[in-house]
């Protein structure tokens, strides 16, 4: 698996101290079923904010 | 029959319109006062942007639905506010000038009871030199603030597809086009989708991106930046944007003040003083908000705009304006009731409400720069705003004077944003955040502000769905279609 973010940082350049995904990370991102799963988690997350702000 | 009166049919308006109009039934009026004929759901103008949807998908005509409201719907813009009438009309007034095709130019005063000012910002493009004028966005820049901005954005940038097909390399710079800028997500999100489109069309390797934003970190967002719970952390949304910047190979520039713009360059002035230029093929640069630059008239005709509106144009409410520095701020500072303090029948919601301070922390450089986002009031408190609005205006028309008015301040509001990369059902991906509350409490939430249970943010395909879903929710909600009213803000 791919470890493309990582090539993106330049040494003591602008983004030399941030992390980046890892080719896991990346792959749940699209992942249906996981992302399935979170559909319906962040959905919840979301509408109880909505809720607490009405 | 009490008169309610709303100016603007944006977010904010439309809702407070809508639901009065449904709350006070027929034996009242409801009138709407906005410029435009059509509604638009501005966040899917990012996609109009880049030509994954057009125009017509992200509009819909006002009039069929206002009358299908029973709302009063003048095609105009308002000028000015007589909120004590004048010498020869007893109520107080607005003084609207038609844009009606047929009626242009034509100017009529139109009495109220109650007065709602929902008319969101003037887009002030004249406030950089270059970036544009007082007749809006200049040649230089795009825009994505409204469809037909968006429209043209998109054209600009299938050319620059073009060129990298022919081996022209490009680059593309977008961000804020001055130091007080606020609007920074719909930026974000449009970089994202330059990004996402460049890949598809097989020429993101000829392509350099770059931000260049106000912020003092990337990632403030305009809030100040927030602290998001992941993966058992409380995670700074530095870290959280820095790394989709690192992993889309986007460079940033920040703590910058776009000080002028001209063909393929922009000059700017970052927070510790340092001037720079930087070249660009490609650029959409959010412009700073100020008010519409509605007048405000006594009786006697003496000019009380400065009573009325704050000078950035946004109308004073309940806010404490005399906060000070930025130690002395509170939540409590930010406007419950949205009542203006001078005229109790006026109200502001959505972006026309002047906020008490920024949320961002104010810096300037060392040239006395100022060079901050100022706060944004985005699609969800603009909508929670104007509902509750309408409510507190709907229940003194009905129960009397002295019904009380109901709160909704942002600093007991959350908002949920997904920032989108792309729009196919699986090939886009998107960051989905909520924020909870708008105006960090310190005092109730020591350290971030922020209830870190209630403030969240993950990438992934759930999020681009739910974008997608939330597209046709709220013109389904906007168009008064069956179940409308379940639909939250
Ligand atoms: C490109 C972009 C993307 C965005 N994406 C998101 C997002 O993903 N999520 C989110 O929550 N928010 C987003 N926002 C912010 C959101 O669009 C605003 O928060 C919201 O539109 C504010 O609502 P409003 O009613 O105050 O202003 P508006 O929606 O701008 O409405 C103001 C209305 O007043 C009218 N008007 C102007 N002058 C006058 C006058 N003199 N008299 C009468 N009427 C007048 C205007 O024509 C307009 O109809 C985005 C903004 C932009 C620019």
């Amino acid at each position: 698996m791919s470890k493309k973010a990582e090539h993106n940082i330049k040494a003591y350049g602008n983004n030399f101290t941030t992390m980046t995904p890892g080719p896991f990370a990346i792959k749940l991102r699209t992942c249906k079923i996981w992302q399935f799963i979170r559909f319906i988690v962040i959905n919840i997350k979301m509408l109880v904010v909505v809720r607490k702000s009405h | 029959m009490a008169r309610l009166v709303v100016l603007g049919g944006g977010v904010s308006g439309h809702t407070a319109a809508t639901f009065a109009a449904k709350w006070l039934g027929s034996a009242h009026e409801v009138v709407v006062v906005t410029p435009n004929s059509k509604w638009n759901w501005i966040p899917s103008n990012i996609w109009v942007g880049v030509g994954e949807m057009s125009k017509e998908e992200v509009t819909f005509d006002l009039a069929p639905v206002y009358a299908k409201a029973g709302i009063n719907y003048k095609q105009a813009k308002a000028l000015s506010i007589n909120p004590e009438g004048s010498e020869l009309l007893n109520k107080p007034f607005v003084t609207i000038e038609y844009t009606l095709a047929g009626r242009e130019g034509m100017t009529e005063n139109v009495e109220y009871d109650y007065l709602i000012n929902a008319t969101g910002p003037k887009l002030n493009f004249g406030a950089t030199p270059g970036l544009g004028d007082a007749n809006g966005l200049g040649e230089f820049t795009v825009s994505v603030c409204t469809a037909d901005h968006a429209v043209h954005a998109n054209e600009e940038f299938q050319k620059c597809i073009q060129k990298m097909k022919k081996g022209e390399r490009q680059k593309f710079l977008i961000g804020t086009g001055h130091g007080l800028c606020t609007c920074q997500g719909a930026a974000f999100e449009y970089i994202f989708n330059i990004e996402h489109e460049l890949n598809k069309a097989g020429v993101r390797d000829m392509a350099d991106l770059k931000w260049i934003s106000n912020e003092s970190f990337l990632g403030d967002f305009g809030v100040g930046g927030l602290h998001m719970k992941s993966m058992g952390f409380a995670v700074s949304s530095k870290i959280f944007a820095e790394s989709l910047f690192t992993e889309r190979n986007v460079d940033w520039i920040i703590g910058a003040h776009v000080n002028k713009v001209e063909k393929g360059k922009v000059s700017y002035e970052l927070l510790d003083g340092s001037m720079g230029e930087e070249e660009f093929d490609f650029s959409m640069l959010i412009p700073p908000f100020a008010g519409v630059g509605l007048k405000a008239y006594a009786k006697d005709g003496t000019d009380i705009t400065a009573t009325v509106f704050a000078p950035n144009g946004f109308m004073k409410v309940d806010a404490n304006y005399s906060a000070g520095a930025y130690e002395n701020w509170r939540a409590s500072d930010w406007p419950k009731t949205y009542q203006n303090p001078t005229y109790g029948n006026m109200f502001a919601c959505g972006i026309a409400f002047a906020p008490p301070h920024p949320i961002s922390k104010p810096m300037s450089s060392p040239n006395g720069t100022p060079i901050n986002p100022t706060p944004p009031r985005t699609g969800m408190p603009s909508g929670i705003i104007g509902k509750a609005v309408a409510h507190s205006i709907c229940d003194r028309i009905l129960q009397g004077e002295n019904a009380p008015l109901h709160e909704a301040s942002m600093a007991h509001m959350g908002a949920a944003c997904v920032a989108s990369a792309g729009k196919g059902i699986f090939d886009g991906t998107a960051a989905a955040m909520t924020i909870y509350p708008v105006v960090p409490d310190f005092e109730k939430y020591p350290g971030t502000g922020r209830d870190t249970d209630y403030t969240f943010g993950e990438i992934g395909l759930a999020g681009h769905w739910i974008k997608h879903i939330l597209h046709h929710l709220f013109i389904w909600k906007a168009k008064l279609k069956a179940g409308w009213t379940l639909i939250p803000e």
